[in-house]
């Protein structure tokens, strides 16, 4: 079974239309990244996995289950979610921020504190007293660590991630995305990623789902998407091409 | 001898205004205690619930800003004749504080809750917390510095209109404010408005302090 799948799905906000019948399949383990113009309807998609919005028309199965089926706290719980911003808690300390949903699902303290112990290492924040600090005290690539480390807390079969390297410096971008490959080997999950950035499509990868005004206008392997005639992927593949004749 | 007789009878009476004072000063207090403990137990759960409700929130905040507008002496005045809550004394006079500290409470309390960033709370959805992790872990503790303030405000100026109290016979430090200046006699006045103008001073630093604790 797929672990999400989208059915026909449409999104419109009043008159706009945002998805125009939507449908593609999210195997187990792959990171499927949606690749795709700012307005295209990538970040909609994303939301509407984790039911942070319902559709219009169609439906979106996770683990077999409609979005509207699932009980949403349930659902939520299931699914790490790592933003831009980061979106941590300023009043929680790094330890407490990763240890959310494990204490909210009533994890016994010790193993909390093991898991956090053990993320931190994962995410190369390993050593210092990280723990105990407050996000304010952390810089922005810091701060996206400890966003994925909270994001994989409870052993979520789902990862959703929406441009979540777009506001760090080139080279802490870099950085974080060698960590994202790393940590798919390590713990194999199921990520859905959001982007713009073409390379960093191409670098993440095992799939790409191209929107284009609220339409699939590509999916399938990167090696695929780099022949795809369709025009959107031709300007995609522009400034891809653009950026490797500047190296 | 006319020396020592004099100081004698300055002696009893700086005594007799310690005496009264001691026990206005706790009728003041009570006054003060109850409109605030009150006026929260109304306003900040209402400011809560209509963190969520643009409209009901113009309808609170007008009503509030109103009861704002009413002179106090004539507040209390109004509330005299009302059966159960009027008549004269302590009670009446509540009510009326009560009303007073209303707004900014209530104000205070919505802006604190509103003030959230949009980013953190969507996050705290996203993350699985329902409706009431999210008010208790989230939104009250971050929202916390500006209740307070509202706090602050709201005892600083209750403390000031209960010295009105005593025009309907509430008690309180405005006892000896009113008879001084019924008498001309500024040391009563002075007993009054000096431990009242302390206690204001005294709330504003203590809950002052609170706020910046919370404001970590």
């Amino acid at each position: 079974m797929s672990a999400v799948e989208f059915h026909d799905v449409h999104f419109r906000i009043g008159d706009r239309i945002i998805l125009n019948g939507l449908t593609l399949s999210i195997e187990p383990g792959e990171t499927l990244v949606l690749l795709g113009r700012s307005g295209s309807g990538k970040t909609t998609a994303l939301r509407l996995i984790n039911g942070m919005i319902l559709p219009s028309s169609g439906e979106i199965r996770v683990d077999g289950k409609t979005t509207v089926e699932w009980d949403r706290v349930r659902l939520r719980r299931g699914i790490g979610y790592v933003i831009q911003e980061g979106g941590l808690f300023p009043h929680f300390t790094v330890e407490r921020n990763i240890g959310l949903v494990p204490r909210l699902e009533n994890w016994p303290e010790g193993k909390v504190v093991a898991r956090v112990t053990t993320l931190l290492n994962s995410v190369s924040l390993s050593g210092g007293d990280f723990a105990r600090r407050l996000p304010r005290e952390l810089s922005g690539g810091q701060r996206q660590r400890v966003g994925v480390a909270r994001a994989l807390a409870a052993d979520p079969k789902i990862l959703l991630f929406d441009e979540p390297f777009g506001a760090l410096d080139p080279v802490t971008r870099l950085d974080l995305q060698r960590e994202f490959l790393r940590l798919r080997a390590e713990f194999g999950k199921t990520s859905v990623f959001v982007t713009h950035d073409v390379q960093e499509a191409m670098k993440l990868a095992t799939r790409i789902a191209l929107l284009h005004e609220g339409n699939l206008a590509f999916i399938g392997a990167p090696a695929a998407f780099e022949v795809s005639p369709h025009p959107e992927a031709r300007a995609f593949l522009d400034v891809l091409h653009e950026a490797r004749r500047a190296q | 001898m006319r020396r020592v007789v004099l100081n004698n009878a300055l002696n009893d009476v700086l005594q007799d205004l310690l005496e009264e004072g001691v026990q206005l000063l706790g009728e003041h207090l009570v006054l003060v205690l109850s409109a605030i403990l009150i006026a929260s137990a109304i306003a900040i759960p209402a400011g809560l619930f209509l963190a969520s409700s643009p409209r009901a929130r113009r309808w609170a905040l007008g009503f509030a800003s109103v009861g704002q507008t009413i002179p106090s002496l004539a507040l209390f005045g109004f509330l005299i004749p009302i059966p159960f809550v009027g008549g004269i004394g302590p009670h009446t006079a509540i009510l009326a504080l009560v009303i007073y500290a209303l707004l900014p409470i209530l104000r205070n309390t919505v802006t604190g809750i509103l003030g959230v960033d949009p980013v953190v709370r969507d996050s705290a959805v996203a993350m699985g917390m329902t409706r009431a992790q999210i008010l208790r872990m989230v939104e009250l503790p971050l929202a916390a510095p500006t209740i307070i303030a509202g706090l602050r405000i709201a005892t600083v100026t209750t403390i000031g209109t209960a010295t009105i109290a005593a025009a309907i016979g509430a008690g309180g430090l405005g006892v000896f404010i009113f008879r001084g200046i019924a008498s001309v006699d500024k040391l009563q006045i002075l007993a009054g408005a000096i431990p009242a103008a302390l206690l204001a001073l005294a709330a504003d630093g203590a809950l002052g302090w609170l706020e910046k604790r919370f404001s970590r």
